[in-house]
């Protein structure tokens, strides 16, 4: 209980959220940060039929792409401390990307035309992220396949771990890498996201 | 691990945006805090893991404040002459003209002290590491300028209590 006599009370007249104003500020911020080349991450969530995607990117391109599961805090914690604190939600650097991916979960694009920023993937697993990129839309290729084609057909574990931490889901299609058997596997996503991906592609 | 910016924001942008208010009015309070952040989002990856984040950024908004004030200064006409406007948003909410108006007459000293203390919450040896002098003479700057405002509001909190009993 504050009493009637509160100093604070006397200022509550000054609203303690103005929602406008902040959402004014904050892209102020936004735009002023980027001029001054001081953004490192800009982010955004985009609403898709596999849940929300968290999406980042750098000034050199998209740096992470999140499923909800995921949780989008712990993921831009990660990034904080990984690449710079100096993170906002800042959409107007993911326009393009977001567009693309509306119109990959349309139907209406089968390949991805945008600038990546591979910085959070390196050695083995970079070189089967990168291999990802061949397997069409539609497509599917087993571990062991894409572990010979990325030169070392006795690391199919290894492109499994490859595939799991994948900053890059969707955009880079670790989804059409499955098991040998033909079942789909594991996804950062949930193998519910993983089917609907699929079935996404092979209906279109 | 340093916390994402975003999440400053978050939590201390609309505290330093009272402050920003209460010390410089409806006016320029958008344009102190912008730069305020603008200067934090820089600074921020060298800020000491264990640095008392509303503290740095009260310090860097009196800073800004200041610059502000002196820009204004240097207008062609003095802000001090001009009308208030309301906000810019024109919502009645946004800004209280009565409150502004007593915040306005008290000495600079005052207005920060009081905006440092009950609307940023920061001890009073802070708030003299700003303002210059004692910890004893921000306390005392802060009760005159709230002993002041009590008489020169007419948003007295303690009317606006009795009328709420009253109903």
């Amino acid at each position: 209980m504050t009493s009637p006599s509160d100093p604070g009370r006397l200022l509550a007249a000054l609203p303690a959220q103005d929602g406008p104003a902040m959402a004014r500020l904050r892209e102020r911020l936004a735009d002023q940060a980027q001029r001054e080349g001081i953004l490192d991450i800009a982010y955004r969530t985009l609403e898709t039929p596999v849940g929300d995607l968290l999406l980042a990117a750098t000034d050199e391109g998209l740096v992470k792409v999140a499923f909800a599961v995921q949780d989008h805090d712990a993921v831009l914690s990660h990034l904080a401390g990984s690449i710079s604190p100096r993170i906002l939600n800042a959409p107007r650097r993911l326009d393009e990307a977001s567009r693309q991916i509306d119109e990959y979960f349309a139907g209406r694009r089968t390949r991805f035309d945008l600038p990546l920023d591979w910085r959070l993937s390196k050695g083995f697993r970079r070189a089967v992220l990168t291999h990802l990129r061949d397997i069409g839309y539609g497509r599917t290729e087993s571990y062991a396949q894409v572990a010979l084609a990325a030169g070392s057909p006795r690391a199919v574990r290894a492109v499994g771990t490859a595939c799991a931490t994948n900053p890059l889901p969707v955009v880079v299609p670790c989804h059409r890498v499955v098991r040998s058997d033909g079942t789909a596997g594991q996804y950062a996503g949930g193998a519910e996201a993983k089917h609907f991906l699929l079935n996404l592609e092979t209906a279109a | 691990m340093r916390r994402p910016f975003e999440q400053i924001v978050t939590e201390y942008g609309p505290m330093v945006l009272r402050v920003c208010r209460a010390v410089l009015g409806p006016h320029d309070a958008e344009d102190a805090w912008s730069e305020t952040f603008l200067s934090a989002i820089k600074a921020y990856p060298d800020l000491p893991p264990e640095a008392n984040v509303e503290a740095w950024l009260v310090t860097i908004a009196h800073r800004k404040a200041i610059d502000v004030t002196r820009a204004a200064a240097r207008r062609p006409t003095p802000v001090e002459t001009l009308p208030d406007r309301p906000a810019r948003t024109g919502r009645p909410e946004d800004w209280d003209g009565d409150l502004w108006q007593a915040l306005k007459a008290l000495p600079a000293r005052q207005r920060q002290a009081v905006a440092y203390h009950y609307l940023a919450g920061l001890p009073y040896k802070d708030i003299a590491a700003l303002l210059g002098g004692t910890a004893d003479a921000a306390r005392r700057a802060a009760a005159d300028g709230i002993k002041t405002l009590r008489t020169t509001y007419p948003g007295d909190p303690v009317d606006t209590e009795q009328k709420e009993v009253a109903r």
